[in-house]
């Protein structure tokens, strides 16, 4: 069932209109940019919570 | 051929290539095999890297050249819409989490070192590994002249002219993967990475604080989008469909190409790959960063002949002429990774699914290296030769069909390691269909990769990848409900007889 965190990064990333949009700003960045960045490390770090759960599995 | 070259530019970018040239024929001898006369080992390096080797080839090879000159260009042109390669390289990794230590395990476990080989042992149909094998040629025989591209760009902003510098990069390239395989491109991986880490990290850190940071920087391209009246730093409501589709139909085709698989088979086990797939999202950060480059481009005020000049200009203008030559050789280099990756998972393709099977099936291992090697050869020069005799529009539109046309051996190549349902006869009927359809769709829409549907509440575009993938998978669940119940069919008339 971890597994399903996986998922996590399509959805938050397919749902473009929740994040077309500039505010709130973070140093200088509109939404739409601050928000798509910060999914890469919450995605390696998904991933990572997956991985400690899969790693004996082969 | 050497007009406006600077000394101090041209000197870096000198130095550093003899270096990667020198380090692509000493790896022959870099973690020596037996033997180099094995596909195995000249085509995947003895499916021995770890963690490290693995990140930097695969990031070598998948974030290219062109990624670096083409994504800024595209966000200088058009706005956010640019930015779809952000979440692309993003959800493509919990997709390789998932999907490729699977198919590295049934690689190894079989001793196959390509895409055909996988499907032909699923399925033991020929013809469904020649429709892959085919597939994987095709597409990355454009890939390879995009690369030539991002080369010919940096060249040109050192200065020289004429087609002699690319022609003679190629050949050295050619030369030292013939000689050591995949180990050429994987260790000069780890200088072109580190380079272009160095170029894009100095790049973010200091071009904003010359340009009055960030936020002017975004003010300055909403500006500058305001006034040329198309494009903007946010996604009008007629793209955001296109945006997800093509971040999605991306992400499913990036590790369908002969390089990033190569990458994968080359990688010494399952959890190698799973760590890299937390680990890889640092080029994407990178990537994501590098992007912006475009919207420096109009806080700088920068006047371009070409939208591909947008990062070379940012260097040349805000840098001094030496680190441009250092930033310009990190291009160039860069693109040497991704064109060897290519060639040689182009030739494994064809040396294992095509020579191996239509023309000498009794070939012997070193044989088979012998014909990868020559292959890959010959790819480089073709690509070279498309790029100087055609127009360079040409490699653009053939690139676009290509990942269009990768997309369609993901059901071929997926599904059979999850399920054990579909027929040959059922996906080679759902590639082909997809393919022709898709080619078809991206055709008469003048070689865009959109296409508009309407189901209902008016028009939306979508990307004509993820259709055909539709296409094909939908073909493929039918053909197979059909044959079979043919027999079920038969056997129920025959009883009732």
């Amino acid at each position: 069932m971890i597994r399903l965190l996986l998922l996590l990064p399509f959805i938050g990333l397919m749902i473009v209109p929740f994040y077309n949009v500039r505010e709130p700003y973070l140093f200088g960045f509109p939404f739409f940019y601050w928000y798509q960045l910060a999914w890469v490390p919450l995605t390696s770090l998904l991933t990572w919570i997956v991985y400690r759960s899969v790693r004996r599995a082969d | 051929m050497l007009t406006n070259v600077d000394s101090a530019a041209f000197a870096v970018f000198l130095a550093l290539f003899i270096l990667v040239t020198g380090m692509g024929f000493v790896a022959s001898r870099w973690r020596k095999p037996e033997t180099l006369a094995h596909l195995d080992e000249w085509g995947l390096g003895g499916r021995k890297f770890g963690t490290w080797i693995t990140w930097f080839l695969v990031g070598g090879d998948f974030y290219t050249a062109y990624t670096v000159i083409a994504v800024p260009a595209l966000v200088y042109a058009v706005g956010a819409y640019g930015f779809f390669a952000l979440p692309y390289t993003i959800i493509v990794y919990p997709f390789v989490f998932a999907v490729m230590p699977v198919l590295w395990k049934v690689a190894k476990e079989r001793g196959y070192v390509t895409a055909g080989d996988v499907v032909r042992g699923a399925y033991g149909s020929r013809g469904l590994e020649l429709a892959v094998a085919a597939t994987g040629v095709l597409a990355t025989m454009p890939y390879i002249a995009l690369q030539l591209i991002g080369m010919e760009v940096a060249i040109k902003a050192l200065g020289l002219h004429g087609e002699v510098p690319l022609v003679l990069a190629f050949l050295v390239l050619a030369l030292y993967t013939y000689s050591s395989g995949l180990r050429a491109p994987a260790l000069i991986a780890f200088v072109k990475d580190i380079m272009i880490y160095i170029v894009v990290i100095a790049a973010i850190a200091i071009v904003p604080s010359k340009l009055g940071g960030y936020g002017a920087i975004f003010t300055a391209a909403d500006a500058a989008f305001a006034a040329k009246g198309s494009g903007g730093i946010l996604l009008s409501p007629a793209q955001i469909v296109p945006y997800a589709s093509l971040a999605l139909g991306s992400a499913l085709a990036a590790f369908m190409y002969p390089h990033t698989l190569t990458g994968i088979f080359a990688s010494s086990g399952g959890n190698t790959i799973r760590k890299n797939a937390m680990l890889l999202p640092a080029y994407t950060l990178l990537l994501g960063l590098l992007a912006l480059l475009g919207y420096m481009g109009h806080a700088a005020g920068l006047k371009l002949a070409s939208n591909n000049d947008v990062v070379p200009e940012l260097f040349k203008t805000l840098f001094p002429s030496w680190f441009a030559g250092f930033a310009f050789a990190a291009i160039a280099i860069g693109a040497l990774v991704p064109a060897a990756v290519m060639s040689i998972g182009a030739a494994n393709l064809f040396t294992r699914n095509f020579w191996k099977v239509w023309v000498d099936p009794k070939v012997t291992p070193a044989g088979e290296a012998k014909v990868a090697k020559i292959t890959s050869m010959l790819v480089k020069v073709g690509a070279l030769l498309a790029i100087l005799l055609m127009p360079t529009q040409f490699a653009l539109d053939l690139q676009l069909l290509g990942g269009l046309w990768i997309l369609q051996t993901l059901p071929a190549l997926v599904f059979g390691l999850y399920l054990n349902w579909f027929s040959s006869t059922a996906l080679l009927a759902g590639w082909a269909v997809g393919l022709a359809g898709g080619s078809w769709l991206a055709w008469s829409d003048g070689l865009k990769p959109l296409h508009s549907i309407d189901v209902g509440a008016g028009p939306v575009a979508i990307y004509t990848g993820l259709l055909a993938l539709t296409l094909n998978i939908v073909v493929a669940v039918v053909v197979n409900l059909v044959l079979k119940r043919a027999p079920q069919e038969r056997l129920a008339r025959e009883a009732a007889e």
